[in-house]
């Protein structure tokens, strides 16, 4: 198993140029390109926050890129018995 | 009319300093003229890395903003008579640059010399950009290793779109610089290999600098490493990399420290 883990350590080189290849590509694409993730957290918080009030740390983006997919989700935790934005 | 070269990065730490230094001594030892331009106002190095901190005067911005004139500004270098500095300021924002100023500075020199080498701070700001602003060719410093080749291929882009030339529809001159590369760690897999980067950045290749005290001895002694050892494996590749920026067509060979066995053996059991 050392051996193995020894012969492993060694070849990282070939895992650098295969994870730079992916993110760069990506990168290229989007260059001219507002944050698309950014875009949308925000523009879904807005319409959240018309209804609810959450605080900033009640909410949280991840972005899981893939080759051709990507994941985005937004969990928000909504106090029970939340007050209505708009209600005062 | 000379021609403007930009060493840039994106990343710092890669080598852009030493490369300016190496490359634009080399370049004034064939008889040609270079003037060089620190470009990292607040951070100023190639003052140090050339040894002629102590005989700053006046700065660019100091010129830009008319304060002193080029020919007061201008540093000569004491040991290559055709090579000069102008150094960056010390003291000022980084705001004190302006275009305007940036672009009569440039087109003063590029009269008189035969190379402008831009050396451009880090990062993707401001100064980075004026840096490159007018440059004809670029020089992209890039070392072996996942960061430093992402932040050249943002700095590929800017200079795609954020220069004179690429706004007037030509294009600028890229070149790769590979430095502190380690040839040995690279067949064992352990470090990105040379077609690794260029296929990646598909930009064609300058030179590959290999890791080398000598280039550590240079700094510290203030004199550009294709000055203070021009034997050495790493400025030749400095050499071979100057012709190349002149358009001359070498095969490229990779430098190799002519190391003793004893010293080999000693660099073994350290590595």
């Amino acid at each position: 198993m050392r051996l193995f883990d020894f012969f492993r350590r060694r070849r990282s080189a070939p895992v650098a140029r295969e994870r730079l290849k992916v993110l760069l590509a990506y990168e290229r694409a989007n260059r001219n390109l507002p944050d698309l993730v950014a875009v949308l957290r925000e523009e879904i918080l807005a319409v959240i926050t018309r209804h609810v009030r959450v605080r900033q740390d009640d909410v949280r983006v991840t972005m899981d890129r893939g080759d051709t997919k990507s994941r985005l989700a937004i969990d928000i935790r909504i106090p029970n018995g939340a007050t209505i934005a708009g209600a005062f | 009319m000379g021609k403007v070269v930009v060493v840039t990065s994106g990343k710092g730490g890669v080598g852009k300093t030493t490369s300016t230094a190496a490359l634009g001594a080399a370049l004034a030892q064939t008889g040609l003229k270079v003037a060089l331009i620190d470009f990292d106002v607040g951070l100023r190095n190639l003052d140090l890395v050339m040894g002629a901190e102590r005989r700053v005067v006046f700065d660019l911005v100091n010129v830009t903003q008319g304060a002193a004139k080029l020919s007061q500004a201008l540093i000569r270098d004491k040991r290559i008579e055709t090579l000069y500095l102008l150094p960056a300021s010390q003291t000022r924002d980084k705001d004190a640059l302006t275009e305007e100023g940036v672009a009569h500075v440039v087109g003063a020199l590029r009269e008189k010399f035969d190379y402008v080498l831009c050396d451009s701070p880090a990062g993707i700001e401001r100064g980075a950009q004026l840096a490159m602003r007018f440059a004809d060719e670029a020089v992209i410093v890039t070392n072996p290793e996942v960061s430093s080749v992402r932040d050249s291929d943002r700095v590929i882009g800017l200079l795609d779109s954020k220069t004179v030339k690429a706004e007037n529809g030509e294009s600028v001159g890229k070149h790769v610089l590979i430095t502190r590369y380690d040839a040995t760690r690279a067949s064992r897999g352990e470090m990105l290999g040379i077609d690794d980067v260029l296929e990646i950045l598909s930009t064609p290749l300058l030179g590959i600098i290999p890791e080398s005290q000598a280039v550590l001895r240079a700094s510290n002694v203030g004199t550009p490493v294709t000055l203070a050892e021009p034997a050495n494996a790493a400025a030749r590749a400095y050499f071979d990399a100057a012709k190349r920026l002149q358009g001359e067509e070498l095969p490229m060979v990779l430098q190799a420290e002519k190391r003793r066995f004893f010293d080999r053996l000693l660099g073994r059991m350290a590595a």
